[in-house]
């Protein structure tokens, strides 16, 4: 069977311009051929490249004093967390795959950020996520839902990682192109750290994992595309298909091998598979790859070399072996009993050379290939339909009625609900290192010695005991209606969730989930939201450690609105310092931290909030402002109350504003099985007057937190508080089953049993 | 105590198993699939997990591997052996216990706290729990319904097998209470000689207040305790 002649019609469906494909000829001194075609078109994707946003994202900070491997340089960033001890993390997207494939395309997404973590010879120990479909009130919404939930219960779980966090939110936007972005956390000792670089002129290529199928072919070209109504048959093919039992063995024995001296570098086989690790670990190295195909196990007959190369078979690595320490490779996988195969040899010509029973089927430089993309600089044009979003005015917010029912609304809404429907699904157990389940703002995870690689069992160091929090925050309707703001929003709300667990940031990695990049007013979005991102982040010293960029979220009624997924992790000093969001005793007082309503703000905190979606289907007006130096200083305050003891909960205000977070404060401690601790509060705002009650209770005015400590302690607070100028209102008491707020105007009551049926069931009573 | 935690290709609740048992201050080490023999352990913990990625049936595979034979000559020997969750499917799988572990009636997967009631308590897992006392132990499991056929069911209730079962908060032993549609609520068994069982919950993981409970280790206590006992009965 002969190549396919290369016409432009074959240029054009392998995503490749006329422009480029002219660089390419100037690349090689030739035509290219059909693999290399191929080879180019998954190389050359935005998906792989970056090319629309490379240079957008040079505005990221990414160094700090902790850093130790900064974004760009392999597969995932390195933080230092002391004591010789780090952390890699990153988060990645798998959202054209779900849209097809909701099982297999989020299970693999899962899987695919897992292999990035241990890569760099990192244990993964922690998954957390960040998950947006349409209205739960679509049959299909809910099947996609159900898909992708199952599907990273699947993978998580069988792999052993516990998924300990996470965010899920329902929009009409996000129908038809949900957004599956998998975060996971490894760690590992400074001198473990594994880079991505062929070194070694003469070492052997080895290739370890399951055989290389057709399944995923070329998912990088499809990922780098808009979805169509003919996407779901015609790409079915393009989605991977995962095997968890695969990737735990292969991670331990890859952590095994690591241990030894036997490896010079090892890359995963991710987007564009056995062609992204060959070029980029050659390119990283200075060095070439020759690559023998037929040496690579193949689990289907008559592949040909352009299936080979685009493959995205799972679960397979690229290890450039030290040669003379071949044997500790067929060791240790034949003791796992996992495939390996010598694939190739590190040259000095600095070209990707791949040949298929001796005859050259490829050959180009690999610098070029990885590194040397185009980049673009796309036009961006201010989106018209801003105009509207900034005339909306608050007179034109209809007149509160029914708070009472207002509440109960908002806590039954999805975006807000209750996500246990969700994690239940997930092992959170596992590995006996999560000290706070989902459930509360933020995550906490214990770092102990069999989080290493080699830590376990017969190690006999000691290990320092960390506690790592960690959130994945973005609120995708303030994006949409303000990108520059609600992206530093994304980032102070991760950074918020952090300080209420007692956590300082560390680091970030992103997840921009945006539309076509050739329409300007996306492009736009995506500039704004960018420039919000890094601001955040520098702000809160929590440089990015890398990420991922998905382009062409969009179906055919439209785009998404614009979501940059923010990670934060966060070190807590000592396990005294671990808080969580409920309320503990009776008795205890109930303080406000920071500006009830931001007088500045137009809309006093209403523009953007859940409240006016819920109530009056209104999706405008701008969304309230964000002080990153406020903010900061809030969390730090907040911070250095639980560290010198005495705060018994700490939960921000966000989506549903005041009201929800004390509902949720009162009926969020859930104790096991059918079993939850709702313990009610008396709460009294008539300090603030004659406020609007809508803003009051339901604005979402930023840099807010509830906290709660004994009365003795509540003093210490506030006189704290008042030194540091930070403003601090005492509320209420925290007793009683009910949830009762008195205003200057109104007396309002909710029974809690109540309150938690609507808002724990909420989604399960969806998805029935 | 001298534990061996047997560790098939795809468990993942190995560590946790034996961390658990240093942390009431016993030994613990691991044992690969591969071994012949448990070598000296006192006792056996069979962890969690998806060996052999549960294909074709929960622990249907892990059953035939080289350590299961020494495993089954161990407890014929009378040795103690506790399985946990896949642990538990793998007895079941291995003939070593009575019924089979069948998908949850949820059809999903659950990871969260129940609360166990021990039901007999003279086995080396029991003994040591107080008279009403509920564990609070996490479950995390897709395929954890105890089921039996109707003469096993009661087979196994005649010779008081039955070591724990799932209970609401107050110990009531309700519907709501019962994770995954296990018959009678059951948790775990033992089998008659009851030097043998197996439960769902995770008793590792509920080591240490850390981790939201430490009732877990009441049960591998009770093991230490019994296993002490013994030691010290046949010395005399």
């Amino acid at each position: 069977m002969s190549d396919p002649a290369i016409t432009p019609e074959l240029i054009d469906q392998h995503g490749i311009t006329p422009e480029e494909y002219e660089q390419i000829k100037v690349i090689l001194g030739r035509e290219p051929n059909y693999t290399e075609l191929g080879i180019f078109s998954v190389m050359w994707s935005e998906h792989c490249s970056y090319k629309n946003t490379r240079k957008l994202l040079k505005g990221f900070p990414t160094k700090s004093e902790k850093v130790l491997i900064p974004a760009g340089e392999e597969n995932a960033g390195v933080i230092d967390i002391g004591d010789g001890l780090a952390v890699a993390f990153k988060i990645e997207s798998h959202n054209h795959p779900s849209a097809v494939e909701p099982f297999q395309g989020a299970a693999t997404g899962v899987g695919g950020i897992i292999r990035d973590i241990f890569t760099m010879g990192a244990r993964p120990v922690a998954a957390i996520n960040s998950l947006r479909f349409g209205s739960l009130d679509s049959a299909e919404v809910r099947r996609l839902f159900r898909g992708v939930v199952a599907g990273i219960s699947h993978y998580g779980n069988c792999f052993g990682i516990p998924t300990i966090a996470g965010e899920v939110y329902f929009d009409p936007s996000y129908e038809g192109n949900p957004l599956v972005n998998a975060f996971a956390l490894g760690v590992l000792r400074h001198d473990q750290i594994a880079r991505g670089a062929a070194k070694g002129v003469g070492n052997p290529v080895f290739y370890v994992g399951p055989a290389t199928g057709r399944d995923g072919l070329a998912g990088a070209a499809f990922a780098s595309q808009d979805l169509t109504e003919e996407s779901a048959d015609q790409q079915r093919g393009a989605v991977q298909v995962g095997d968890p039992f695969m990737e735990k063995l292969c991670m331990e024995a890859c952590l095994e091998l690591l241990a030894t001296d036997a490896v010079a570098g090892i890359q995963d086989m991710g987007a564009a598979g056995l062609t992204c690790s060959t070029c980029e670990t050659a390119a990283r190295g200075g060095t070439g790859i020759e690559l023998r195909l037929d040496q690579v196990p193949q689990r289907a007959a008559n592949m040909t070399p352009y299936e080979l190369m685009l493959s995205e078979s799972q679960e397979r690595m690229l290890i450039i072996v030290n040669k003379g320490h071949e044997e500790e490779v067929r060791r240790i996988f034949d003791k796992w009993d996992l495939p390996w195969a010598e694939v190739g040899t590190v040259t000095d010509t600095g070209r990707m050379v791949v040949t298929n029973h001796g005859e050259v089927v490829a050959d180009m430089p690999a610098a070029k290939l990885a590194d040397d993309a185009p980049l673009y600089d796309r036009e961006s044009k201010e989106p018209a339909y801003l105009a509207a979003v900034r005339a909306f005015k608050l007179e034109q917010v209809p007149d509160l009625k029914e708070p009472e029912q207002v509440l109960k609304n908002l806590l039954a809404w999805p975006s807000i609900a209750s996500k246990n429907w969700v994690y239940r699904q997930y092992d959170h157990t596992v590995r006996n290192g999560t000290a706070v389940f989902p459930g509360s703002d933020a995550a906490v995870l214990r770092i102990k010695a069999d989080s290493l690689p080699g830590g376990g069992v017969d190690a006999d160091e000691t290990v320092p005991e960390k506690y790592l929090a960690m959130s994945c925050d973005c609120n995708g309707t303030y994006v949409y209606l303000d990108p520059y703001e609600g992206a530093k929003i994304a980032v102070a709300e991760a950074a918020r969730n952090l300080a209420c667990s007692g956590a300082e940031p560390l680091g970030t990695t992103d997840n921009l989930n945006f539309g076509n990049p050739h329409n300007p007013e996306l492009f736009w979005q995506l500039k704004e939201a960018v420039r919000g991102l890094a601001e955040g982040c520098t702000v809160f010293n929590a440089p990015v450690t890398g990420g991922n960029v998905s382009l062409y979220n969009q179906n055919p009624n439209g785009a998404i609105d614009p979501t940059p997924t923010v990670a934060m992790v966060g070190l807590i000093e000592k396990p005294e310092d671990i808080t969580t969001q409920w309320f503990k005793d009776e008795g205890d007082e109930i303080l406000l931290i920071g500006a009830a309503i931001d007088e500045a703000d137009p809309l006093l905190g209403l523009g953007g909030s859940a409240y006016l979606q819920t109530a009056y289907d209104l999706k405008t007006g701008t969304p309230p402002r964000c002080d990153l130096a406020k903010e900061k200083q809030i969390h730090t305050t907040v911070r250095s109350f639980i560290q010198a003891g005495g705060v018994k909960s700490a939960h921000d205000c966000s989506e549903g504003g005041l009201a929800v977070a004390l509902a949720e404060s009162c009926i969020s401690n859930h104790v096991g099985r059918e079993t939850d601790k709702l313990l009610g509060a008396e709460i009294d705002l008539s300090a603030f007057g004659d406020a609007r009650l809508d803003a009051l209770l339901f604005g979402e005015t930023q840099g807010r937190i509830v906290l709660t400590a004994s009365g003795v302690d509540a003093v210490k607070i506030e006189e704290r508080a008042k030194i540091l100028e930070v403003p601090v209102v005492r509320i209420g008491k925290v007793g009683g089953d009910k949830l009762t707020i008195k205003t200057a105007g109104a007396e309002l009551s909710w029974d809690l049993a109540e309150l938690h049926d609507l808002w724990f069931n909420a989604i399960a009573n969806k998805m029935k | 105590m001298k534990v061996a935690v047997i560790q098939f290709p795809g468990s993942n609740s190995d560590q946790d198993a034996v961390n658990g048992v240093r942390v009431i201050g016993h030994d613990a080490r691991l044992l690969w699939h591969k071994e012949e023999s448990v070598g000296d352990a006192d006792a056996v913990i069979i962890p969690g997990g998806f060996s052999y990625g549960d294909y074709l049936r929960c622990g249907a595979i892990a059953r035939f591997s080289p350590v299961m034979q020494a495993v089954k000559t161990f407890a014929a020997d009378g040795g103690v052996v506790l399985g946990i969750c896949n642990g538990f499917q793998v007895l079941c799988e291995a003939g070593l216990l009575p019924g089979a572990l069948v998908r949850n009636r949820s059809l999903q997967f659950r990871s969260e706290q129940v609360f166990l009631k021990t039901v007999a308590k003279d086995t080396p897992f029991t003994g040591g729990v107080e008279e009403g006392q509920l564990l609070r132990v996490p479950i995390a499991h897709g395929e954890g319904c105890y089921f039996a056929d109707e003469e096993t069911l009661a087979s196994i209730k005649s010779n008081n097998q039955i070591l724990w079962q799932y209970v609401s908060a107050d110990g009531e032993l309700t519907d709501d209470a019962n994770p995954n549609g296990s018959l009678d609520n059951i948790a775990g068994i033992c089998n008659r000689e009851r030097n043998v069982a197996g439960l769902m919950p995770h008793p590792e993981r509920a080591c240490q207040e850390i981790v939201g409970s430490a009732d877990g280790r009441a049960i591998l206590e009770s093991m230490a305790a019994w296993l002490d006992k013994k030691t010290q009965a046949d010395a005399a």
